[in-house]
């Protein structure tokens, strides 16, 4: 197929519904305006729906259940407004109900600004509300990649009856790109949808859609069970780009455009003599840790560089388990890491230009 | 021998958590015979939110969804826009509905969502041991008003019917009482009207069930259904706010 040029989140729209997404509630909020606009205009060419809920909360609520009743359902929102969908999210994992929530990022705390930024990497990685559960969580780098990545991300929700998050920070909703839409195979067997909520034709029990157990025991065998399947998602579904490590002196951990960004730094240092290493994160959740048994000898230091004021810093440390000294640099509010100021840590950290 | 009566099939044989001389059970007793005289019990999805009715999933004898606090409705949405041809119900209380849930209320009138409410209002929080609610009347005592509610504090009650009925997508509102059993006749009648007009996709439909909490009223039930006659219904008179044809 050939490549058309789209804005990002007109684009995630558009994956969506190639994956079989029919059914979208959100709720207003910049920067991810263009993609319920976007559903808004081509959901109902495909005989989907789109829903304009009146809050975030109602939205999130919707796809519980919408999900419960057995569709392929998607929301979007942006940092605050995933704030809002926390109480939602954790019934949904909580249900075990798959579903697909994209959250292009905005810089925070509070209302923050409409700028890109990564300062929700705690909320989308920690479980942004009450209890234990996880969602698997996709970081693209770029248009094409998330593209790539929305058939997966449907059919990892289905398949592990699961909340998947896909994050972009702000750039990704707002940059064009040109994509190809290209025809993918699920890699998923999935299971029949025997448990959704459609009504019993008095032909068998009744299905119930719930993430309240009364019962101690049996709250704590729900979470037991809940703990597998994320197990297993840290089994198969890690994700991640190991990218010019051999013999890096340093090893800069970087995800969605800040990477970008990080692989214009790394060659440029390149050229002045400086090796050093990417490790791009695809999955937030799972982290992935096993990419830093890549890290060759020569490393002395590994980098942490977000568009925040350090979160996922605290990943990176897990996984280096001490075996190097971990740092920072981060941009945050909206303000974007430059080459320069991505180079300029680099060099004080191993010690001044060379 | 002929059969006078029967246990509605629309319940299950679950044995309920509710207080001794709780009205939920004739409400629950009066929504399964609707479905199951409008024969559409295996086409029924219910939803029950948080509150007393949080557990009514395994009462009702079809499909169901739990959802959280005042969200019933927003779900019940989900479910009806993909399911259209099903009929879909939520049953809350009024924490749930009269105070968390109010948008979430308000906005299935306003799209003339094509579900059906049961909105149980016995003017307290009853799961939660006795709070006022925003139903709850002038110098009537809860956990949280220990003094009684005053309207200096906490202003007037709300009435949820005459507010809901302001708003043209809802079809169906009615307001009825189950402290007699002429009213349980009239409240089933209601019922299967709200449901019918879901069913004739007339828009949404609520019907609001005046009840009783005798645990929390601190009362036997047989003086709670009195202080239900006597106090509930001159605030909250019962009657008919809307109903498809009819203008008002």
């Amino acid at each position: 197929m050939a490549k058309v040029l789209m804005k990002g989140n007109e684009a995630i729209g558009a994956a969506a519904i190639k994956a079989g997404c029919k059914y979208f509630f959100g709720y207003p909020i910049t920067p991810q305006n263009e993609l319920p606009e976007y559903m808004s205009r081509e959901m109902p060419k495909v005989g989907g729906v789109f829903l304009q809920a009146e809050s975030e909360v109602s939205a999130i609520n919707m796809v519980y259940g919408a999900s419960g009743a057995g569709a392929r359902v998607m929301t979007s929102s942006s940092s605050p407004g995933i704030a809002l969908k926390q109480e939602g999210i954790t019934y949904i994992a909580g249900a075990e109900l798959p579903c697909v929530i994209v959250n292009i990022v905005r810089g925070g705390p509070g209302l923050g600004g409409i700028q890109p930024a990564q300062s929700d990497y705690n909320q989308v990685t920690r479980g942004g509300g009450n209890g234990d559960y996880k969602l698997l969580v996709y970081a693209p780098a770029n248009l094409q990649e998330m593209v790539d990545l929305m058939q997966e991300a449907f059919d990892a929700a289905d398949y592990y009856r699961n909340p998947v998050m896909m994050v972009g920070d702000g750039m990704i909703g707002q940059m064009m790109e040109p994509i190809e839409f290209k025809e993918s195979k699920s890699r998923f067997e999935l299971p029949l949808k025997d448990w959704v909520t459609t009504g019993t034709k008095e032909a068998r029990k009744p299905n119930i859609i719930n993430s309240l157990f009364l019962d101690p025991a049996e709250l704590e065998n729900h979470n037991i069970r809940l703990q597998a399947k994320y197990d297993a998602m840290k089994e198969n579904e890690v994700k991640y780009e190991a990218y010019n490590l051999e013999n890096a002196e340093i090893v800069i951990v970087a995800y969605g455009t800040t990477s970008r960004i990080v692989r214009n730094a790394i060659i440029d240092l390149k050229e002045q003599g400086i090796n050093v290493g990417l490790i791009r994160p695809i999955t937030l959740w799972p982290f992935p840790e096993k990419a830093f048994d890549l890290i060759p000898d020569s490393c002395k230091s590994v980098l942490s560089v977000e568009m925040s004021m350090g979160q996922m810093i605290d990943d990176i440390k897990i996984a280096s388990n001490g075996r190097w000294p971990v740092h920072f640099y981060g941009r945050s509010g909206g303000m974007i890491p430059t080459p320069e100021g991505i180079i300029g840590k680099v060099k004080e950290l191993v010690g001044g230009a060379k | 021998m002929a059969v006078v009566f029967q246990k509605t099939k629309g319940l299950t044989d679950k044995e309920t958590h509710y207080c001794p001389g709780c009205t939920h059970g004739i409400i629950h007793r009066l929504v399964a015979e609707v479905l199951e005289e409008l024969d559409v019990l295996g086409d029924t999805i219910g939803v029950a939110p948080v509150g007393c009715s949080v557990l009514a999933y395994d009462y009702f004898n079809c499909d169901m969804q739990e959802a959280s606090h005042g969200r019933a409705p927003a779900v019940a949405t989900g479910i009806k826009r993909v399911q259209p041809d099903k009929v879909v119900f939520t049953y809350q209380g009024d924490g749930d509905l009269a105070s968390i849930g109010t948008a979430e209320i308000v906005h299935v009138a306003h799209r003339g969502e094509k579900i059906t409410t049961i909105f149980v209002n016995n003017a307290i929080y009853g799961m939660t041991g006795g709070q006022m609610a925003p139903t709850t009347l002038i110098g009537q005592r809860a956990t949280t008003a220990p003094l009684g509610r005053t309207v200096e504090h906490s202003g007037m009650p709300l009435r949820v019917s005459e507010m809901l009925a302001t708003i043209d997508g809802a079809a169906f509102v009615e307001r009825v009482s189950v402290d007699t059993p002429a009213n349980i006749r009239k409240t089933k009648k209601a019922i299967k009207e709200a449901f019918q007009c879901q069913i004739d996709r007339k828009g949404f439909s609520i019907v609001e069930v005046l009840s009783t909490c005798p645990t929390n009223w601190g009362m036997t039930p047989i003086d709670a259904l009195k202080w239900l006659a006597d106090n509930l219904i001159p605030y909250y008179p019962i009657g008919n706010f809307r109903r498809p044809g009819e203008e008002k």
